[in-house]
């Protein structure tokens, strides 16, 4: 007999697709300790917890839950075994209440049908044993993410999960949210629970963990005892080398501003505001960073900038041209980059080739086509400079951009909108779900147009992403600019999260200054 | 016109109507079902159509309504499981599966129709049998009401039942649950061990009993043959029932009810000797005019949010 | 990638050998002589000069369908109105062919263009109202499929209707208007000329030019060719308009090359076949030729068998279901690919390695 819960040895697992993303993993559990797994995007992380939660299968090797060989032919095999796992994207039916979500599958019923409200008694039942506060009436699509991730929490408490995995829980989180949650987390450790716990954040991992399994391109590289490594080790085990990812910026000063929001408001389909009044100014040269919790009015913004939506309320004006009344169209006919949130969304045809994707924002342009015919001598050679500026990993430009991974898909959207040296850029979430390689080459593009004299807008949720690349930064708080910094300088993550979660705010004739800084 | 008039004014007429309505609440609840579930059954045509032929040809060969019926529902069912055999094990488009279905269900009745009834038109050298009608004691003899509310199909009566099933169903069962769990999010179905293939198979599979039923109620109730294509696009109208009812049990019967006004017009325009092939495009102009309104209103809002 | 189109390959023809196979099976139940009829049912089509003229005169308007409906698919339209487009055509494209008095050469290209005109008003219906409001072109292509049927049966009867004839057929089209038979001795005439014109001209439009990349992002991924500044509702009527003027084409060839009147006096059917073959063909345009021909071969092997040994033609319709639920079938065959994968790939490789 080992001592451990959960053991997985050799474990391989090649996709359909013929993506490897694990090719020799061991990784194990002793009962009672949270242990974080740790590694880049594309490093294996998540594929392996799917196997251990039943979602796929192994291609090669065993698992072995409290000393006899599992094989887990789907999730509800897994949580038979006291297997639970809160996923990235939450699992929750959006127009459910929350009992609802929480008992489905297992519905108490009363004469074959369901019982609502035995269903509500178990949730608030539930919800007090873990001191897991939630509101068993609620749709679950109004709640705010920290809460959807307590409802998730619960789920697979209910379900009787001793072995807990949170898929990147903190991802979505700010600062406080997150200390919430790991008290949270330790609070079910001290109850007996074993929780895996996935990040690429390593001060938190530290902060956390009692053990650290490092992955990196499919493989254990080690695990360690948390006590036992460094930060710095740790990074250096994920990266397998040393990397220099600093970004040089030299100081300049702003131009004219090119884009200027002036006193937008949005209501959405149900009359809610999700923007009240905001206004400000983009500089030529200026990187002017939005930092925000998800869902706070960055998504109407955004597609108001990109005629996506309507502009509603006041005007955007670019270079002074009021765009109310422009097309999509007729945004990307002028020198316009627009790189959006999710790349598989609308930020490529999956089943087109790279040169396909990489053209389509100026089919129109004499440089691509004459009279309605393609000409394909400059589109193959403007495709087959992206892909060696932007060392984009493919056979050729025929390729599929489907078949590429996440980092390089994205360095294809990125040699798309950023091709034609734009004076507007706005880029959303440039990095998310992208390997550190391809995040250095994204950013020092963004620079590197920054330079040049482009306007850029950047909107993340990485807020180290946001201080390193950004001039000035913004907060965006329940649809409004609460907060305005003129510089990066002695601004950190903590402080940033406070006017995020609208603790503190700006006193308004500083949040004035996004307009008047120019002045 | 004032002889229109009396025609659409009568008791005749509102009896009409519920009859023609009969299959189209049957198919659109069928679409209910399997659209929540998230796999759309556009087959519900060539389903009706199958059923209609089993309906008819196993009456006769056991001459034995309840047989037909029987038969009719097993067959639907079938033709749906190979439907989900397909969409949810080999993953074939749902739309594409449902335009295979049709043809098949379309060119095979005509195949299967000359082998047992050496015609490629109808089935009336078969001595097939019909459901009955229902008369209800008492109310039957009451003036008007009498005539409106008893003497229809069992099989109309069971559409209104069906109805119910389906908001009972998706409103209060567990497997109701599921179904729309697994239309709506189906990884956070499958997060808690609920199997969406089997969700959705259960769906599709209600689908064609639903279709089973109208089609019999074609070849057995509301006439007592069959002819080739004689669903002649029921199975649609009621999709776009379902559409305009916004995908609930109630709102879609509702529409259906609309669509079946439109039918009965026709019938009824039929015989008072106005042009035929134009009249019977009348309930294909009311589809197309509803759904157009329906859509143009839903653009409207969007638009506006 | 290569191996991705081998694969589709394979399950094509898998597909087609499943179809033939299950004719087998039908006709090993029904026919008195199976061996004779399964002989007659594949080898017979090429056994004669007529024979191959009628694969090629039955192909003929499956590729005008199947070229509308590979255009509607490259851009994940279901529209299934090509049978009422056939319909429409034929009867506008009729009319002239009665009335008018033009130079031979002239009064055919005169008919053709009007039922291309009527195939795109027809088709324009759905079109513009996907491309609007959303609404569902399946629903609103197969509702006017009924619409134009009892419009094109009032006509006939009321307009062009040969009470001369005891059945219900238009009067004689002018012979000017008629198109010539190419091949002597057989009925295939010019159609199939101005089919595979009609097949270039789509290659061209789609693989070529802007607007063909334009339809084929907008197909891959709406929201994506929307972002990129394509106006998608510019797309779906442009898709439209070029599937209904092919289909329309199609249906008044198919009325002036074999007829001598209109004769029609149900949809034609060739809307559905149209699905199918341009499956068949992958959406490709010179592939729906093939398809055709496949399906054309299939049919003109059916009809031998029928006339033989009395199995109903419609047989053809079980067949077409099978090969259109397989070759869409992803998961079909998948295994194998599977296998083909785990072996190309040796599982020691890093993940980024194979990944890139």
């Amino acid at each position: 007999m080992s001592d451990y819960i959960l053991e997985m040895r050799h474990i391989a697992k090649v996709y359909g697709n013929g993506v490897v993303a694990n090719s020799d993993v061991n990784f194990n559990l002793k009962p009672g300790e949270i242990h974080a797994l740790v590694g880049e995007n594309g490093a294996g992380k998540s594929t392996l917890m799917k196997m251990i939660f039943g979602m796929e299968q192994p291609s090669r090797g065993e698992i072995w839950l409290r000393g006899e060989k599992v094989v887990f032919s789907g999730s509800k095999d897994a949580i038979a075994k006291g297997i639970g796992m809160v996923h990235q994207h939450f699992m929750l039916v959006e127009s459910f209440t929350v009992a609802q979500n929480i008992v489905l599958g297992m519905e108490p019923k009363r004469r074959g049908l369901v019982n609502e409200q035995q269903a509500e008694a178990f949730t608030r039942e539930i919800s007090k044993k873990y001191n897991l506060a939630v509101d068993p009436g609620e749709i679950t699509k109004h709640l705010p993410v920290g809460v959807k991730q307590k409802v998730e929490i619960l789920k697979a408490l209910a379900r009787g999960a001793e072995i807990l995995i949170l898929d990147e829980p903190t991802a979505v989180l700010t600062p406080q949210e997150t200390d919430q949650l790991f008290e949270e987390l330790a609070r079910l450790k001290e109850q007996g629970h074993t929780i895996v716990f996935i990040s690429h954040k390593i001060p938190e991992i530290k902060q956390i963990s009692d053990r650290i399994t490092v992955l990196r391109s499919g493989r254990t590289i080690a695990t360690y005892q948390c006590a036992d490594v460094t930060e710095q080790e740790i990074s250096n085990a994920i990266m397998g080398c040393e990397m220099n990812t600093s970004i040089e910026k030299e100081a300049r000063a702003y131009g004219e501003p090119y884009i200027s929001v002036e006193n937008v408001s949005c209501k959405d389909a149900g009359g809610v505001k999700v923007l009240n009044d905001v206004s400000f100014k983009v500089g030529s040269g200026m990187i002017f960073g939005i930092a925000g919790v998800q869902g706070n009015g960055q998504v109407e913004l955004v597609d108001m900038m990109s005629r996506k939506r309507r502009v509603q309320g006041g005007d955007i004006k670019f270079h002074k041209e009021s765009i109310r009344e422009r097309t999509v169209g007729d945004l990307r006919r002028r020198p316009f980059g627009y790189i959006p949130e999710d790349r598989l969304d609308q930020g490529v045809a999956a089943s087109q080739s790279i040169r396909e994707n990489m053209i389509a924002n100026r089919l129109g342009s004499e440089e691509f086509s004459s009279r309605g015919f393609l000409n394909f001598k400059n589109i193959r050679a403007f495709v087959d400079a992206g892909i060696k500026q932007y060392e984009i990993r493919c056979k050729g430009g025929e390729q599929p951009v489907g078949m590429l991974s996440g980092g390089n898909m994205q360095k294809v959207v990125v040699a798309r909108e950023c091709g034609h040296d734009p004076d507007i850029l706005i880029a959303e979430q440039p990095t998310r779900g992208v390997d550190v390689g391809a995040a250095h080459i994204i950013h020092k593009r963004i620079v590197a147009l920054r330079e040049q004299g482009c306007a850029v807008v950047l909107i993340s949720a990485d807020l180290s992403e946001v201080l390193k690349l950004a001039d000035v930064v913004a907060v965006m708080y329940e649809g409004e600019i609460v907060a305005f910094f003129e510089s990066t300088e002695g601004l950190n993550e903590e402080k940033l999260g406070l006017y995020m979660l609208g603790i503190e705010r700006h006193s308004p004739e500083q949040i004035k200054k996004a307009v008047n800084w120019c002045e | 016109m004032k002889e229109f008039a009396k025609l659409v004014l009568s008791s005749d007429f509102v009896y009409s109507i519920f009859r023609v309505t009969t299959p189209l609440l049957f198919a659109s609840m069928g679409a209910v079902i399997s659209d929540i579930a998230g796999v759309p059954n556009i087959a519900l045509e060539g389903l009706m159509l199958m059923a209609a032929f089993a309906g008819m040809y196993f009456s006769f060969l056991f001459q034995s309504a309840a047989m037909g019926l029987l038969m009719a529902l097993a067959t639907a069912v079938a033709f749906a499981g190979v439907l989900a055999f397909f969409t949810l094990y080999y993953k074939t488009n749902i739309i594409l599966g449902g335009i295979a279905l049709n043809s098949l269900a379309s060119g095979g009745t005509i195949f299967f129709l000359y082998l047992t009834a050496q015609d490629k038109g109808t089935s009336v050298a078969l001595a097939s049998k019909t459901l009955p009608n229902l008369n209800i004691p008492i109310v039957q003899d009451l003036p008007v009401i009498g005539k409106i509310l008893s003497g229809y199909n069992v099989l109309t009566y069971v559409s209104i039942l069906a109805v119910v099933f389906t908001w009972l169903l998706l409103g209060r069962t567990s497997l109701g649950y599921h179904i729309r769990a697994v239309g709506e999010k189906k990884e956070a179905a499958e997060s808690v061990g609920i199997s969406v293939v089997r969700t959705q198979a259960a769906a599709l599979l209600l689908s064609g009993l639903m279709c089973g039923f109208g089609g019999a109620f074609m070849s057995m109730g509301y006439v007592s043959w069959f002819s080739r294509d004689m669903v002649s696009g029921r199975g649609w109208i009621a999709l776009a029932a379902e559409a305009m009812g916004r995908q609930t049990a109630v709102g879609s019967a509702a529409t259906s009810l609309l669509f079946g006004v439109a039918d009965a017009v026709s019938n009824a325009a039929a015989t008072m000797g106005l042009p035929s092939d134009l009249v019977k495009t009348i309930p294909y102009f009311a589809t197309l005019i509803g759904l157009t309104l329906f859509s143009v209103r839903t653009w409207r809002k969007s638009r506006e949010a | 990638m290569n191996r991705e189109r081998s694969f589709h390959m394979l399950r094509t023809v898998t597909a087609m050998l499943a179809a033939i196979l299950v004719a087998f099976v039908i006709i090993l139940f029904i026919s008195d002589q199976p061996a004779e009829s399964i002989r007659i049912f594949l080898l017979e089509p090429f056994s004669s000069k007529r024979y191959l003229g009628n694969i090629i005169e039955t192909m003929t308007p499956l590729v005008f369908s199947g070229l509308a409906m590979a255009v509607l698919f490259q851009t994940q339209l279901f529209n299934l109105g090509g049978e009422g487009v056939f319909f429409m055509s034929g009867i506008a494209g009729s009319m002239l062919a009665i009335w008018l008095k033009l130079p031979p050469v002239a009064f055919p290209l005169a008919c053709i263009a009007a039922g291309a005109l009527a195939g795109v008003a027809v088709m324009l219906v759905p079109g513009v109202l996907r491309a609007k409001y959303n609404a569902n072109e399946m629903v609103t292509s197969l509702m006017m499929n009924n619409i134009c049927y009892g419009i094109g049966c009032y006509i006939l009867n009321n307009v062009m209707r040969d009470s001369a004839v005891s059945s219900l057929v238009s009067y004689k089209y002018r012979t000017a208007a008629r198109l010539p038979v190419i091949l002597p001795g057989t009925r295939v005439h010019l159609g199939i000329v101005i089919a595979v014109l009609c097949a270039a001209f789509v290659y061209v439009f789609l693989y070529r030019t802007k607007s063909g990349l334009e339809v084929r992002a907008t197909g891959a991924n709406a929201k994506f060719s929307q972002y990129s500044g394509i106006s998608v509702t510019r797309v779906i009527v442009l898709v439209h308009v070029i599937a209904g003027a092919v289909a329309g084409i199609g249906g008044i060839v198919e009325c002036l090359g074999l007829h001598q009147r209109f004769e029609w006096t149900a949809l034609p059917g060739y809307g559905f076949d149209g699905a199918m073959i341009a499956m068949l063909a992958g959406n490709n345009p010179f592939g729906v030729i093939g398809a055709a021909a496949f399906v054309a071969y299939l049919r003109v092997g059916a009809d031998l068998v029928n006339r033989f040994a009395d199995v109903p033609t419609e047989m053809i319709a079980i067949l077409q279901s099978i090969v259109i639920l397989l070759i869409s079938a992803e998961k079909f065959l998948h295994k194998y690919k599977q296998k083909w994968i785990e072996k190309d790939i040796s599982i020691g490789q890093g993940a980024s390695e194979a990944a890139a």
